[in-house]
């Protein structure tokens, strides 16, 4: 299926690569359909929206920065995307890439969830006080790569 | 009841799985939506990323010794 996205322009979409967002996201609630794609430039992603080719979203995997990182969502949560077990599970961090690309920053306290298997997505909101909204995520890796010293 | 202004009610049962009603004042509440809205802007803030990412391994200090680079100097 062809489809526009704001990164590639319009590409071939395999349908299996169809993922449904029954709530959207936070803002974007009329949004239910998404691919999810390889950005050019690991090791981010792309969360493209089907019916609204401006909007996208850049993704990142949390792990990358933050290895200690467990998004603690409530079971409801999982079980609203048919999450049985943690293998069923993707987790991804929204990114903000603001002028000074440096400040970029992740979204950990609201994590996207996938399920891979049932290609089920949602936003849900950490049970973690410790996650915020914007996490630095040049300084963070800086940190983690410290620390491995 | 959880201190004297949050009251938990047992909604409904099913199986092994409680459902719990949370009666709470305005202020937590509040907090709630705090949570949500702040999602809700930073999700808007984010859909407006432009389509050019950068380069993340570029971005990163380089931490070995060596040579200086001076940041006008242009190297490879």
């Amino acid at each position: 299926m062809i489809t526009k996205t704001k990164p590639f322009g319009e590409i071939e979409v395999d349908e299996r690569q169809k993922l449904s967002f029954p709530n959207g996201i936070l803002g974007f609630e009329n949004l239910n359909t998404f691919v999810l794609l390889d950005a050019a430039q690991p090791p981010f992603y792309w969360l493209q929206s089907t019916e609204e080719p401006d909007v996208a979203f850049v993704l990142i995997d949390p792990l990358f920065f933050k290895p200690d990182y467990i998004p603690d969502i409530s079971p409801s949560d999982l079980e609203e995307i048919e999450i049985e077990n943690s293998e069923d599970q993707l987790v991804f961090a929204i990114v903000t890439i603001p002028e000074k690309q440096e400040l970029m920053t992740a979204n950990l306290q609201g994590p996207i969830i996938v399920n891979k298997r049932r290609k089920l997505g949602r936003q849900s909101i950490s049970r973690n006080p410790r996650w915020l909204v914007r996490h630095f995520i040049l300084q963070e890796l800086a940190a983690v790569k410290d620390r491995a010293c | 009841m959880i201190g004297d202004q949050i009251e938990v009610s047992v909604v409904d049962i099913k199986g092994d799985q409680v459902k719990l009603g949370i009666d709470a004042p305005r202020s937590v509440k509040v907090f709630r939506q705090e949570v949500y809205q702040a999602i809700q802007l930073e999700n808007r803030a984010a859909a407006k990323t432009p389509a050019d990412l950068p380069q993340i391994e570029s971005m990163l200090d380089p931490q070995s010794g060596g040579n200086t680079i001076a940041p006008n100097n242009p190297t490879e």
